[in-house]
């Protein structure tokens, strides 16, 4: 029951920042139910991810690198705060990912991990407010990336 | 979670990962060369420095800290202001007046009834006792004379106060030290609580202790005081730093030195 009302209560926050967030890419209007069970989260754009722009937001704008050791060797410097993210697809389905990188809160109150969709941050630097880390066609790309990793 | 993490990390390790891990500084515990850097779980950002820059810190000649110690040993008796009297008019051989007074700052201060940084506490001496201009943040004199006054106090171990009038900015420093901030979204105490011996990037990541400011820092080229060196980390994180000497960034100035408590004076240090 607590847990059920703590995650409609999120829910209902996150909601509120999805709605906010002005996109250039296409996206779904109203989210179905369910919407935010982690293992059913639906995809936040009509295209489909694109995995070798995924591959590459991931090295670079997207930072994962610098915490998580990825099949990305043309890139030095991975870090190692999160767990290696080789076979990352075999464990996870794309839903589960996609909320991980989304807002990886919902899932862990207390991890270091960035929530990359989400725009209203606390305290962002003067000229990033209210934009999210990744735009949310890069979030599906990135999701498509992190799927082929089997 | 942190042991059920660190033990995937180094399953994948072992498990021959595609990357190869970058070596880390020695550091051992229980070696005794390295007592004078550590306190019980507390670890000086010494022991998590590359070898040439601890090397670099050991050495007063080496050590382009010293530069700055010598600078302020000079204005500590040169007058300045329109009273006419230097530091050492009042306060006589710093050896002496000094010792000891690096390791209970940020303090709060009964006459401008607030918090003050060891900096600022020299430029309330300047502007009300010698009648002269504040020192300029971050200007070579202003970080001269800091280094000076705290290098008296090298290898004391820090004891800043947390009670009483101090309480309410020891709270605020907490909070603000467990807020998450920024484009990612993290708190102070993400990296340097919870993660500290993991590497972002290339960093390898300390304790986060103060115990070294003013210190030379190789990426600044220059030396510099923890209020720097926290914007830097609001930086890090992409959020917006709190203006130097504001009410926020000096109770995390507090809170963070409270952290280092029993941890040794080792200004000038030298870091990365
Ligand atoms: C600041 C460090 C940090 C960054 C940056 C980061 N992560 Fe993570 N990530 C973590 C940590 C730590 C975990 C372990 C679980 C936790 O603590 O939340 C994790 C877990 C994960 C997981 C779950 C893996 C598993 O096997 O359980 C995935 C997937 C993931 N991250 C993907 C990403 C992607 C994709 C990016 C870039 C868009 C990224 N992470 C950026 C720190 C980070
Ligand atoms: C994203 C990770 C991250 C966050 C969040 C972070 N820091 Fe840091 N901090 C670093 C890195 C990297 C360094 C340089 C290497 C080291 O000493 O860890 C550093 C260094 C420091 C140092 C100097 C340590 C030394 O030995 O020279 C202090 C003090 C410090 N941080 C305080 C803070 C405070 C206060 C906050 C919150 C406002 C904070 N940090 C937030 C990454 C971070
Ligand atoms: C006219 C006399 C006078 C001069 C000149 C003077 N001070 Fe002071 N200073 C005092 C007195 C008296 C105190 C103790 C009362 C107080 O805390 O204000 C003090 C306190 C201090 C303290 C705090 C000591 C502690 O135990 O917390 C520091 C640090 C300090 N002075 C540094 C300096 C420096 C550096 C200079 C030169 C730039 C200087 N002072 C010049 C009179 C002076």
């Amino acid at each position: 029951m607590q847990t059920s009302i703590t995650r409609l209560a999120l829910a209902a926050v996150l909601a509120v920042a999805l709605a906010g967030l002005a996109e250039a890419a296409p996206r779904k209007k109203a989210p179905e139910r369910g919407y935010f069970d982690v293992s059913r989260m639906a995809p936040l754009t009509d295209q489909k991810g694109d995995p070798a722009n995924g591959r590459k937001v991931a090295a670079t704008k997207g930072l994962c690198v610098s915490c998580h050791v990825m099949p990305i060797p043309e890139q030095p410097d991975h870090g190692d705060v999160g767990p290696d993210l080789a076979g990352v697809g075999s464990r996870m389905q794309p839903p589960e990912l996609r909320m991980r990188i989304v807002d990886p809160k919902v899932l862990y109150a207390d991890t270091i991990m960035p929530s990359f969709y989400k725009s209203d941050l606390n305290r962002v630097k003067k000229g990033l407010e209210g934009k999210p880390f990744l735009t949310a066609q890069e979030v599906e790309d990135v999701v498509a990336y992190l799927a082929t990793l089997k | 979670m942190r042991k059920t993490i660190l033990a995937a990390v180094i399953a994948a390790v072992a498990g021959g990962a595609a990357v190869p891990v970058l070596a880390d500084p020695p550091f051992d515990a229980k070696d005794p060369k390295y007592a004078p850097y550590i306190a019980g779980e507390k670890r000086s950002g010494y022991t998590f420095a590359e070898p040439e820059t601890r090397a670099m810190q050991d050495d007063d000649f080496s050590n382009p800290g010293f530069l700055w110690v010598e600078e302020g040993k000079k204005m500590w008796s040169k007058v300045d202001g329109k009273a006419g009297k230097a530091c050492k008019d009042c306060h006589g051989d710093a050896e002496k007046s000094m010792k000891g007074v690096g390791t209970v700052y940020p303090r709060f201060d009964p006459h401008a009834n607030a918090l003050l940084t060891l900096e600022q506490k020299i430029n309330q001496c300047r502007t009300e006792r010698m009648e002269a201009q504040p020192l300029k943040f971050d200007s070579k004199p202003y970080n001269a004379i800091a280094t000076f006054v705290k290098h008296q106090s090298f290898g004391m171990p820090f004891a800043v106060q947390t009670d009483g009038p101090v309480a309410p900015y020891f709270d605020m420093g907490r909070r603000l030290y467990y807020e998450r901030r920024g484009m990612s979204d993290v708190a102070c105490k993400h990296c340097h609580e919870d993660y500290w011996g993991m590497h972002m990037r290339t960093e390898l990541l300390s304790q986060g202790m103060p115990n070294g400011f003013p210190q030379y820092r190789l990426k600044w080229q220059t030396l510099g005081t923890a209020q720097k060196r926290i914007r830097g980390c609001f930086e890090e994180v992409r959020a917006e730093p709190y203006p130097v000497d504001s009410l926020e960034n000096t109770v995390l100035e507090l809170y963070a030195t409270w952290r280092a408590n029993g941890l040794r004076v080792e200004s000038p240090a030298v870091r990365k």
